[in-house]
């Protein structure tokens, strides 16, 4: 640690990192637009200039830029420095020369760190007195606004989209005055990063376009601390609510899982909160035309209690929390309760877990894999099934050359690019087709699931002679293990990256026999955002729910659509005497339900997901919704039980009593008490306020019902109240708990460095979540039993499922600019197995003609099929011409 | 249209590419190659361009439109830059400028109805020795371009100048 004296103090200062990191690490306000904590310098803005002093005799002074100068040991500054304030007061008011004075009509209004900084800087009169430079602005998509209007030339959103995420489609344009940052022409911004532009953009010229739709401004936002819950690595998230309608999604910094961004599948994906095929009302349905009215809760409940008499059979979700999932399996009893999920789904999630529990190797975090030292990638297809991963990995391709960069500081971003030009770190990529990260591979394979498998199986055997060999392999697959296997050995930090999405467990199995063998981490990508919950949770498939399941016997669906997961849904659904669907929108099985029960979304509810590392984190209720029906599908299961007068459930007054009940029950996950404090934690006895103190409207919202400003409505699963009272976020909260980042002066998210003890550090109090599942201490379980080569057979295709991250998603897709990004269904067939423009594909209950997707990369004799676009998949198909 | 290189360039473009380690490198001289071969950068010379150099279409329009010495639009023979930057403001150029404007009737960045004048009005030379500067480049001649000829000092000098290229275009030069 070095001292650095800023206006006559001394602070301790990392001389690895860059002053202005330092002076925000320590809370001093010092404006800046072009750095980023997560970009680092490019000294473009010239905002943050401070004086810098020789020594203490040195009463001049020179100006320099605080984010290009290292915090050496030593140093002398001046933030107050009369001709440093003036420096930087002129420096806002060149940039404020053209920018508009709509703050009262901006989107961005309320937190534009623009707005923060000019204020920050006393700049408050404008001098300029001639016409404004003006722009033509470009339809960006269904996701991003563009007002380049109001651009003030910091370069971050280039920096962002095309150094950091990779993308190929937004540049900056022209020279001097003229600078354009847009796309060649009008069109959708391809990377499906795009809506991080929205928070890295400090003003309004990249603005969330589904927001615009419904505006609201910050300070009118009811938040709480969420997860999202498109996908299974759990990004931390903050939903803004006002007036009954989710609003917008915002990303919620989490040193270890997201950082400072999300996918936008994660952003834009929320809608579906606010569909219209929502249920609302608890529901009979009945007759021909499944017309129903709403029932009362009570009444709702009623006509579920008695059922409880006879037998029931319950079918959990990996997308609802474990708490919901918790009470069905207490509901209808652990051998009674299944998992929602097919069999082949269950089979390969069991072992991804088994894989983490009984081998050596730890399933690394996000910002691990940030930091891997080489990486092999086996049959996941990253950016679609878990894009966030893939940003991880697009950074992991920096670390090692930018390690052996000497001479110039880490964070000085354009030098150490330029320096380091097209060196990457080893990366080596085995999916069955072509990724979007394929650019990072240092070498790679397309090939079918089996040959994915036998490449890893060989790589881990070169590794280690204790792990079998593989027959039979071609010469360069052999030279490629080979190769593989001499980059991970020689690593310090290598991460083996796997998954579910290539349907196959003996790519996860290969996958962790090279993670055991080289000691590296195993991070593997499961399908939802509980998946890893529930297969902790135990509970059969699909398949062994039909068997369970006798004539005339009750089955509880619980936020789930089997028609998604199974051809048999309908004879499974026919043979129940009672089908009760607890969920939140209106889907196939709903349609078929004789009693449907409205839940809350993870907006409207509280409970805990488990994501892909096995961290158990909490996410809140967001909003209480409208009405008396809906509630947290627990509470339903819950009020069911109490009116059969079922005794487990007589003490769950509150979420903090499930949790406990679940602890009780399972003392293996008892660790999910930890993931955020409970509902009885307070601040100097306040709960924490969900609104920004700052609020209006709080009588003017409810006015065409009543004048009277209503009661909060009283939350007693969460240290939160619905409402302005309580502590506000300038207070030291826990980390999970934080429901916003603001902070006197910072309105926008900038505000984050005041939530950290430094920058780039974790949040205050620590990284929220808990970990659930960690790695065995016994003997390394090897696989001895690699698959053979794969064989076409004839007139059989083997499927490949192909995820979309625009489209295999449900729940997202219910946001119309997600469903507009997404793909028209088709299937994916090798040139030579191409019958035409469109085919005939048959097997296992699928039937379906769909339109030809031609793909270099596909093995013949396998054929890609979309997820979540044609339904259920099978495992093999018949391809015959249209 | 479909672009394509004429034999001489494609083989100038080879010797460009094979100079440096990667593709990306060669973008500007080959920009100016495209912009002797095609006569101005247009979209669709930048979309060949990125086609050629397999960079994203949107890192050529980064480039292009950075560098005023890329024409994005088409030219006449003569592209006559006056600079009117601090120099040359205090001895005469904008006085120029305002003269070439009259004198060839078009406005700033404007093109003679016979196509053989361009007139642009530019930032810095790198001439302010001999400021007033006007910088010439004849289409038809690009391995001589006319630089500074003389200190440009009075009109009719411009004059004499302007006259001098019509006759030279009229004379078939």
């Amino acid at each position: 640690m070095a001292t650095i004296v800023v206006d006559g103090r001394p602070y301790e200062a990392d001389p690895a990192r860059n002053l202005l990191d330092v002076c925000l690490s320590h809370k001093l306000d010092l404006p800046y637009f072009c750095w980023h904590p997560a970009m680092g310098s490019v000294g473009a803005c010239r905002q943050c200039a401070v004086k810098q002093f020789k020594d203490e005799n040195d009463t001049r002074g020179r100006l320099v830029m605080a984010c290009m100068t290292p915090a050496a040991d030593g140093a002398r500054f001046s933030i107050a420095d009369p001709e440093a304030k003036a420096f930087r007061a002129s420096v806002i008011e060149w940039l404020m020369l053209n920018h508009p004075h709509d703050c009262p009509v901006c989107d961005e209004g309320s937190e534009c760190h623009l707005q923060d900084m000019t204020v920050m800087t006393g700049h408050n009169e404008r001098r300029f007195r001639f016409p404004k430079r003006s722009y033509v602005n470009q339809d960006l998509g269904p996701f991003v606004n563009h007002e380049m209007n109001r651009c003030i030339q910091c370069y971050r959103c280039v920096r962002f989209y095309r150094d950091y995420a990779g993308g190929a489609d937004l540049d900056v344009f022209g020279v001097h005055d003229g600078l354009y940052f847009g796309r060649a022409g009008d069109g959708t911004l391809e990377s499906e990063y795009a809506g991080n532009l929205v928070e890295v953009c400090p003003t309004g010229v990249f603005t969330d376009k589904t927001l615009k739709r419904h505006y609201a401004r910050k300070w009118d936002l009811q938040t709480a601390p969420s997860i999202c819950v498109h996908c299974s690595l759990g990004c931390n998230v903050i939903p803004g609510e006002r007036a009954g309608e989710l609003r917008r999604i915002r990303n919620r910094y989490n040193r270890e899982i997201n950082g400072h961004f999300l996918c936008d599948r994660g952003r834009y994906g929320y809608e579906f909160v606010n569909d219209e095929r929502r249920v609302r009302r608890a529901l009979a349905p009945h007759g021909p035309d499944r017309s129903a009215d709403p029932l009362d809760p009570n009444e709702a409940i009623a006509r579920v209690a008695p059922l409880l008499a006879g037998r029931v059979v319950g079918i959990g979700s990996p997308r609802a929390s474990l708490e919901a999932n918790f009470a069905l399996q207490t509901l209808v009893g652990p051998d009674r309760f299944f998992q929602g999920i097919s069999t082949r789904d269950k089979r390969l999630v069991d072992t991804a877990l088994a894989l983490l529990r009984e081998g050596p190797s730890r399933a690394p975090t996000l910002h691990e894999v940030e930091r891997a030292d080489a990486v092999l990638v086996l049959g996941e297809d990253a950016p679609n099934t878990a894009p966030r991963l893939a940003l991880a990995l697009r950074q992991t391709a920096g670390v090692v050359p930018r390690q052996a960069v000497a001479g110039i500081p880490r964070w000085h971003d354009n030098a150490v690019r330029e320096l380091i030009q097209d060196a990457k770190t080893p990366i080596y990529l085995a999916t069955p087709v072509a990724t979007r990260i394929d650019d990072l591979a240092r070498r790679g394979q397309h090939a079918p699931p089996e040959e994915i498998a036998r490449l890893g199986f060989a790589v881990a055997h070169a590794l280690n002679a204790d792990a079998p060999p593989v027959g039979g392999l071609a010469p360069e697959v052999a030279a490629l293990a080979e190769e593989i296997a001499g980059v991970l050995r020689a690593a310090e930090r290598p991460v083996v990256v796997t998954g579910t999405s290539c349907g196959s467990e003996a790519v996860l199995r290969a996958a962790a026999q090279v993670a055991w063998a080289c000691g590296a981490g195993l991070c593997c990508v499961l399908p939802e955002c509980n998946s890893m919950g529930l297969a902790l949770l135990g509970g059969g498939s699909l398949d062994d729910a039909a068997r369970a399941l006798s004539d005339g016997d009750t089955l509880i669906v619980l936020e789930n659509d089997l028609y998604e997961r199974t051809t048999a849904a309908d004879a499974l659904l026919a043979r129940a005497g009672h089908v009760v669907v607890v969920d939140h929108l209106a889907h196939a099985t709903g349609a078929r339900a004789h009693t449907l029960l409205p839940a809350g979304t993870f907006a409207e509810s509280d409970g805990t997901l488990v994501n892909n590392e096995g961290r158990a984190q909490r996410f809140f209720q967001v909003f209480a919704p409208s009405g008396h029906s809906i509630r947290e599908s627990w509470r339903w299961l819950r009020d069911v039980m109490n009116a059969a007068g079922r005794a487990e459930a007589a003490g769950w007054h509150a979420l903090d009593d499930v949790i406990a009940a679940l602890a009780a029950a399972r003392p293996d996950l008892a660790g999910v008490r930890d993931a955020a404090p409970s509902a009885a934690w307070r601040f100097a006895g306040n709960k924490v306020a969900r609104l920004p103190h700052r609020a209006t409207g709080r009588t003017a919202l409810h006015a065409d019902r009543s004048v009277h400003e209503p009661r909060a409505v009283p939350d007693p699963d969460a240290p939160f109240n619905f409402s302005m009272e309580g502590a506000g976020v300038e207070l030291p909260l826990p980390a999970a708990l934080v429901p916003r980042f603001w902070s006197p002066g910072w309105n926008s998210e900038q505000a984050l460095h005041r939530f950290q003890e430094e920058v780039e550090g974790p949040l205050r109090g620590g990284t929220p979540g808990v970990r659930l599942v960690a790695p065995g201490a016994g003997p390394i379980p090897w696989w001895r039993d690699p698959p053979g080569p794969f064989r076409r057979r004839e007139g059989e295709w083997r499927v490949v499922p192909l995820h979309h991250v625009f489209g295999s998603d449900p729940l997202s897709m219910l946001s119309p600019g997600v469903a507009q990004r997404a793909p028209a269904p088709y299937v994916a067939l090798a040139p030579a197995d191409a019958l035409g423009a469109a085919v005939v594909v048959t097997g296992e209950g699928f039937a379906a003609t769909l339109p030809v997707r031609v793909l270099p990369e596909l093995t013949p004799g396998t054929a890609g099929l979309p997820v979540g676009l044609v339904g259920p998949l099978p495992a093999v198909v018949e391809v015959k011409p249209a | 249209m479909t672009l394509a290189f004429s034999q001489s360039a494609r083989q100038r473009f080879d010797e460009i590419v094979a100079r440096y380690p990667n593709r990306q490198a060669a973008l500007l001289p080959v920009l100016h190659l495209a912009q002797q071969e095609f006569d101005h950068i247009s979209p669709e010379v930048m979309q060949f361009v990125a086609e050629q150099l397999g960079v994203p279409p949107v890192k050529v329009q980064h480039v292009a439109t950075f560098y005023t010495m890329y024409n994005k639009k088409p030219v006449g023979r003569f592209h006559v830059q006056v600079c009117t930057n601090i120099a040359c403001h205090l001895t005469g150029g904008p006085e120029i400028f305002a003269h070439l404007k009259k004198k060839l009737g078009v406005a700033n960045k404007g093109t003679t109805a016979d196509d053989l004048f361009t007139l642009e009005e530019v930032e810095c030379l790198a001439a302010c020795g001999y400021s007033p500067a006007i910088q010439i480049t004849d289409k038809k001649d690009r391995e001589t371009p006319i630089f500074f000829r003389e200190n440009l000092d009075s009109l009719p000098k411009v004059d004499a100048l302007i006259d001098e290229l019509r006759a030279k275009a009229k004379g078939g030069a």
